[in-house]
């Protein structure tokens, strides 16, 4: 047996209200590639915000090495060989990802930093991963995913011995995701020790040699990574999952959302037309940047549109406002909480009742009642099983799917006509997916329209009624039942060129 | 290695331990209110009388209701610097409206004609600085140091510099000196003002909108939230609340003055950090606002009756803001300690 790079012993944790970790013990292993798995709220973020330095424990010892180290902070666990990708990024957006790439480490003479050798550098970075990013753009110009990948290559350090990695596929596609499991396969070949966090299962059977299982901050066992999933389930909720996907109900016939060859400005979708009816279930499938979430973003007004038509409940609003499409029943759930969606420092109240403050028991003309707004707030929080269900703790305070979920239960307290969805489960932990899946099931049994955009297949696969698929700002293909499947999907995500003759167009 | 067992990490200090929860849940604000009290008692015997607090309160009300326009606008994440011109300006057109009415009608009617006219004019440079920053995008730092700079330059033009002068005595009379059950008037207006924007911004629709919008444009644009209509409300209810101030002003010193003012924008700002009202925009509470106001007037009339130099009360009044500052950073420090359970 090898000496751990990293031995965690009895590590506790304490926020007011919550102990967010009681008495961990956690070994990292050389040359392993060690999976945390809890549901949201267990303390895994928590747990590698500690051994990454970000965060000071409130008891418990730290050993790296065979030593006993004090983290003082991220630059102290840097110089021990520790890096972390975090869930919620670290990114300076007003910089450069080259700059952002060198950060703590600037190359540069006499004091001044050298412009050139930094984006050569990071150009160098970047093309060892194939990320195809400019070196020049902005941080706060770039979508998730590529903030994402940012990350992950900033991470990537020479003298690195222990990489962590906090849920890293949660806004990839399949295909970006499978460039990261080889990087991470190869660091493992190196020696380095890597922490990973994920909700998805199939990414615990492909990297996983152990799986450790955290419970309410507590450890629950560590066990080999060729656990089957079942059991994996059943350690972390302590009861039985059974069927993820819930049965679709028979979707409607009327159209409740046309676009007709709908063309951004930005030429991020060309010439898309779909249609969504009334009870069903639409999927939106591609790889990152195939336009499949701008066209999404384009009928709900948030991206400039430049030819083509959007029609909603029969009325044209091609680049109306948020607003007034919210106004003809239609509610937006962002892929980007942080950005776009949650109000951090406010309660999460506030977040959730924002846009529909007009509504009946939460005000009397333009006067607000404080104690409907609670109750409808907290109603929802617990009906979307947050934990902790206090409406009135900042949003910030919440750990990231429990975010999630409470940014999911402010567009179902909308009772809508037209949800659209991005990455409606970003970081929710499998048993509350169970959950989510069975609402997003609900609202088209009730005869709303449900749009799904997702780069996670089995979520296309399973949830959906029928299925556009995206590859170079073009809808490819339209499938409808058994074509809905991995390999007629995958097939056209790579699709190049005119659209294939199912297009509706 | 941190401590390494849990027992290490508890307080060993109860009083300490005390204090800084104390400190953390309620700012720096009462402490440096308790501080200031005790020291200007004890440098003069006319300092804590029922006269001289009375006193200062309504010397004090006018940068209160500043403070309260300020902090709307800070609750959005900008700013307004040009607070001190919209107050000269208002001073003089109100001034300049009273008199030439007085002319041909009623004390009266004069007075609220100038009333009116000063309050337009407040509204409408707050109309100017949200259609520049909301419509324009101009960042609110520079579109309110521009304004700043126009309406100054307008209010001189319009009185060529010379006080405006022969006002209706009643002005003063009614608005000035006049007190309602034992306490001035532009006190009672101070926390009339300050109870309507804790209801605005509590009770109210546009009130959460004004936050939100503040802790995050982009969410709320999604939430379908006007950025434009909100904006617009805060700007315009920050030139509302400086001409409010403005007009009670011009009734105390009689005459409508092209420069005052002038340090207001430093004043309500310092206010505002002071009582822990954020910059970045998204948090803050009207209490904080006041207390942070009214802590500035305190320790101006302190330093008045212990006769300092007018010259040193500015290098403290400076110094202070610096300290509130630090005092609060050591606050979310201290926060984040406490919140951790080691303190
Ligand atoms: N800054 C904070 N203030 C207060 N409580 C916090 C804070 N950060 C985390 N918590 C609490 O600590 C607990 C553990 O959170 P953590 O983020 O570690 O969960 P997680 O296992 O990473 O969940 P997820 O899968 O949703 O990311 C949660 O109950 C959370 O509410
Ligand atoms: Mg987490």
């Amino acid at each position: 047996m090898t000496e751990p790079v990293l031995r965690v012993r009895g590590l506790t944790k304490k926020y007011p209200g919550v102990t967010a970790l009681d008495q961990v013990d956690f070994d990292l292993r050389r040359g392993e590639v060690h999976v945390l798995f809890g549901e949201n709220g267990a303390g895994k973020s928590t747990l590698i915000s500690i051994v990454s330095g970000a965060q000071r424990p409130d008891g418990g010892t730290i050993e790296a090495g065979g030593r006993a180290v004090e983290l003082s902070g991220v630059a102290a666990a840097r110089a021990l060989g520790i890096s972390a990708v975090f869930q919620e990024f670290s990114l300076m957006p007003t910089m450069t990802v080259a700059e952002n790439l060198v950060m703590g480490s600037e190359p540069g003479r006499f004091g001044f930093v050298d412009r050139r050798r930094i984006r050569r550098l990071a150009r160098e970075r970047l093309d060892e991963f194939g990320f195809r990013i400019a070196p020049d753009r902005l941080v706060e110009t770039l979508s998730r995913a590529e903030q994402q990948m940012v990350e992950i290559a900033k991470a990537f350090r020479p003298e690195l011995s222990v990489l962590i990695l906090d849920e890293p596929t949660a806004s990839l596609t399949d295909e970006e995701a499978e460039r990261l499991f080889a990087l991470v396969e190869e660091a493992r070949g190196r020696g380095i020790g890597i922490i990973y966090i994920t909700h998805r299962m199939a990414e615990i059977r492909r990297l996983a040699d152990r799986v450790t299982v955290l419970r309410d901050g507590r450890l629950v066992t560590t066990v080999p990574g060729d656990t089957p999933d079942e059991q994996l389930i059943n350690l972390m909720t302590g009861r039985v999952v059974e069927d993820l996907y819930p049965e679709l109900p028979v979707p409607g016939t009327d159209v409740v959302l046309a676009a007709r060859g709908l063309t951004t400005f930005d030429g991020s979708v060309r010439n898309a037309s779909f249609e969504l009816r009334a009870g069903e279930i639409v999927g939106f499938a591609g790889l990152m940047g195939s336009g499949k979430s701008a066209a999404a973003r384009a009928c709900f007004g948030l991206e400039r549109v430049d030819s083509g038509t959007v029609t909603i409940a029969g009325q044209d609003l091609t680049g109306a406002k948020p607003a007034a499409v919210m106004k003809s029943g239609v509610v937006y759930l962002p892929s980007d909480r942080k950005q776009e969606g949650l109000f951090l420092e406010r309660p999460l109240r506030e977040t959730v009742t924002l846009p529909w403050l007009r509504r009946a028991p939460m005000s009397t003309g333009p006067l607000l009642r404080p104690g409907r707004e609670r109750a409808v707030a907290g109603d929802m929080l617990r009906r979307m099983q947050l934990s902790p269900a206090d409406p009135e703790r900042p949003a910030a305070s919440y750990s990231g799917g429990n975010q999630q979920k409470g940014l999911l239960g402010r567009a179902l307290l909308g009772e809508c006509t037209t949800y659209l969805l991005d990455e409606p489960t970003v970081g929710v932990d499998v048993g509350a997916r169970v959950t989510i899946y069975e609402r997003i099931v609900a609202l088209a049994r009730a005869g709303s329209a449900v749009l799904v955009v997702s780069s996670e297949l089995p979520e296309i696969l399973h949830l959906c009624h029928r299925v556009y698929v995206f590859s170079h700002g073009q809808i490819t293909a339209e499938l409808t039942g058994a074509d809905i499947n991995e390999e007629m999907i995958l097939r056209h995500m790579m699709h190049w060129g005119e659209p294939a003759a199912k297009d509706i167009a | 290695m941190t401590a390494s067992s849990p027992a290490v990490a508890r307080p060993r200090n109860l009083m300490v331990s005390l204090a800084a929860r104390g400190f953390v849940k309620i700012g720096v604000l009462p402490v440096l209110v308790l501080v200031a009290l005790v020291v200007f008692a004890s440098m003069s015997d006319n300092f804590l009388t029922v006269e001289n607090i009375h006193s200062a309160l309504r010397q004090n009300s006018y940068i209160v209701i500043a403070t309260l326009g300020q902090f709307i606008v800070l609750l959005t994440g900008g700013f307004d610097l040009s607070i001190g011109a919209v107050t000269a300006l208002v001073s003089v057109s109100t001034a300049m409206a009273m008199v030439a009415q007085a002319e041909s009608s009623s004390p009266l009617t004069a007075v609220l004609v100038g009333i009116a006219v000063g309050m337009l004019v407040g509204m409408g440079c707050g109309l100017v600085n949200a259609l520049g920053i909301a419509s324009l995008n101009i960042n609110p730092f520079i579109m309110t140091l521009a304004t700043a700079s126009a309406f100054s330059g307008l209010a001189l033009m319009l009185t060529s510099g010379v006080p405006v002068a022969g006002l209706p005595v009643e002005f003063s009379d009614w608005l000035g000196f006049n007190k309602i059950f034992g306490i001035g008037v532009p006190i009672w207006i101070a926390a009339l003002a300050a109870a309507g924007l804790w209801v605005l911004l509590t009770l109210t629709r546009p009130g959460r909108h004004i936050y939100s919008v503040g802790s995050s444009p982009k969410a709320a644009r999604l939430s379908g939230i006007s950025e434009f209509r909100t904006l617009l409300l805060a700007y315009v209810a920050a030139g509302g609340l400086a001409a409010i101030g403005s007009v009670l002003l011009t009734a105390r010193i009689e005459t409508g003055e092209a420069n005052l003012g002038a340090s207001l924008p430093l004043q309500t700002i310092a206010a505002a950090v002071i009582g822990g009202v954020s910059l970045r925009g998204g948090s803050g509470r009207v209490i904080d606002a006041v207390l942070g106001a009214v802590f500035i007037g305190i320790v101006a009339n302190g330093m008045n009756l212990a006769q300092i130099n007018s010259y040193y009360q500015m290098i403290v009044t400076g110094a202070v803001l610096a300290l509130a500052v630090v005092a609060d950073r050591l606050r979310s420090r201290l926060a984040v300690a406490v919140y951790a359970g080691k303190v």
